[in-house]
């Protein structure tokens, strides 16, 4: 406990000497504020705007939560196929690796081109950029199960259904977590680089990263400062999410969900 | 007890085992069993003991002889087999309760049917007080009793045992020897006991096979005449140190030779 208090000492510390040295650029050299806004302007573009900051905010949130969801139905169901045989793996593998190593800004006009802008595309995006974590973990989990567990259930005649079922999509827990965990964060960015894109239907609203496009048009730098921060916001509120989400399903039988630590 | 039937429960004869082009890992291996006997095998690492164990359940073929069980090929007899490997191997998201269920449940045994089977196997294990814990709150030996009453749980004639209790410490592992006859004299299965420990091997068995490496083959076998039941006090006696030092000679010339 003692331990936890020092810990979070030491972060707010970090943070208090950020913003000294925040104000202290600002006093040194006589930066203007549209370059670099004082912490108190932003604070203070936080509590003027807080409406439209929360809109941009929950638009973000919706649109990068239904891109994880889907990911995560679509990636499980992915992953138990793959988890069938080595062969079937080898086929498609590759096809993963595509889908991680495709530049989202590249596909990202496409997809405006297709879907036109708006909640539904950034979704999409979303959920491109987030689904080959939940495969490749859950797929690890699925086919990593003890050999002697594999022949406890054969010993007892079990179906193919009943291994999948009983044995392996529970053991894949733990690692879907990791995956999900990894996914959240991405979400996030690939909702907000997407809405750089595709944000928006309507002019002057719109997510996160359409507003902070917008902001800096407008050489709002102090509101832009505030989206930056909501961002961050989201973000860690994702993964903490996460994070107990994880404590709550598997703290009373895995060993690495016991007690969540900040990593 | 041990001379039983005059049928074997399991008969292997000539097996051989090779894996790929390789070397024999098991060579014109004859083991009978029979019924309601208690054997053990016991050699240096590599001489192919587990791998005996894998043919008799069925989980692997051998490259040559045959293996009956009951008179049933390995494969056909599964249901009245119950393996209990060398790691508890639990299942960890499932109480213990419901690890010991696991066998009929895949057997599909109804719920409330499962629950009257599993409340006297809990008992017998002495496991009462941890019944909705996690394995992973347990101590390596309450693990193993879970492992055992897990295969005790369909009613088994044959026991397989790999090395069950080599992660223990001696306490526990003497304690859990005790045990096994215990359950064994109740439920009169027979048992094939993988096994390092000589002296385990000795307390146990009715009978004792030697294996020598390279390949695994039938070096000596031993009938272990002692007094039954078997208690702690026969640990202590010198008719017991004879034969373990009886076994533990041979067993040191099928590495020397």
């Amino acid at each position: 406990m003692k331990q936890r208090a020092i810990t979070a000492l030491n972060a707010l510390a970090v943070f208090a000497a950020v913003i000294v040295l925040w104000q202290l650029i600002l006093l040194v050299f006589h930066v203007p504020p549209y370059m670099l806004p004082s912490p108190w302007a932003v604070v203070r573009a936080v509590g003027a705007r807080f409406p439209s900051l929360l809109n941009a905010l929950s638009i973000t949130a919706e649109e990068s939560a239904g891109g994880l969801a889907v990911s995560i139905a679509v990636g499980v169901l992915i992953a138990l196929i793959f988890a069938q045989s080595r062969w079937v793996r080898k086929m498609l593998y590759p096809y993963t690796l595509l889908l991680q190593t495709v530049p989202i800004i590249a596909i990202a006009p496409l997809i405006l081109m297709w879907m036109g802008a708006g909640i539904p595309a950034v979704t999409l995006i979303a959920f491109i950029i987030s689904l080959a974590p939940i495969i490749a973990n859950t797929t690890q989990g699925l086919i990593s199960v003890d050999e002697n567990l594999v022949h406890l259930f054969l010993m007892h005649n079990a179906t193919r259904g009943q291994v999948l079922f009983k044995l392996r999509l529970p053991h894949a827990v733990p690692s879907l977590f990791v995956g999900i965990r990894i996914a959240s964060g991405i979400a996030v960015i690939g909702a907000i680089t997407g809405e750089l894109y595709a944000g928006s239907s309507r002019v002057g609203e719109g997510g996160l990263g359409y507003s902070i496009l917008y902001a800096s048009s407008q050489l709002q730098t102090d509101y832009l400062f505030a989206l930056v921060l909501a961002a961050t916001v989201l973000g860690f509120s994702f993964f903490f999410l996460v994070m107990f989400l994880e404590w709550y399903f598997l703290h009373r039988w895995h060993e690495s969900a016991r007690a969540p630590e900040v990593e | 007890m041990s001379a039983g039937s005059s049928v074997p429960e399991i008969e292997i004869a000539g097996v051989t085992k090779q894996y790929g082009s390789g070397r024999a890992v098991l060579q014109s291996i004859n083991i009978s069993v029979a019924k309601q006997e208690f054997v053990s095998i016991i050699g240096p690492s590599g001489c192919g003991k587990s791998t005996i164990l894998k043919l008799i359940a069925g989980l692997s073929t051998p490259t040559g002889g045959t293996i009956r069980v009951d008179g049933m090929t390995p494969f056909n007899a599964r249901e009245t087999i119950s393996f209990v490997f060398q790691d508890a191997t639990l299942l960890p998201w499932r109480t213990v309760k419901d690890n010991i269920g696991l066998g009929l449940e895949l057997e599909r045994m109804p719920i409330k049917q499962r629950e009257k089977e599993i409340g006297p196997l809990l008992e017998l294990v002495g496991l009462n007080q941890v019944a909705k814990s996690y394995p992973r709150e347990l101590s390596g030996g309450m693990r193993m009793r879970v492992s055992i009453a897990r295969a005790l749980a369909t009613n088994p004639r044959v026991m397989l045992l790999d090395e069950p209790f080599a992660a223990l410490d001696e306490m526990s592992r003497d304690r859990l020897n005790e045990e096994i006859l215990r359950l064994r004299a109740e439920q009169k299965w027979t048992a094939v006991f993988v096994t390092h420990s000589v002296a385990e091997a000795v307390f146990l068995s009715d009978r004792i096979v030697v294996l020598a490496p390279n390949p695994g083959r039938v070096y000596a076998e031993f009938r272990v005449d002692l007094p039954t039941p078997r208690t702690a006090a026969l640990r202590a006696s010198p008719e017991f140190d004879a034969m373990v030092a009886r076994v533990s000679h041979t067993l040191r010339e099928t590495v020397r030779q």
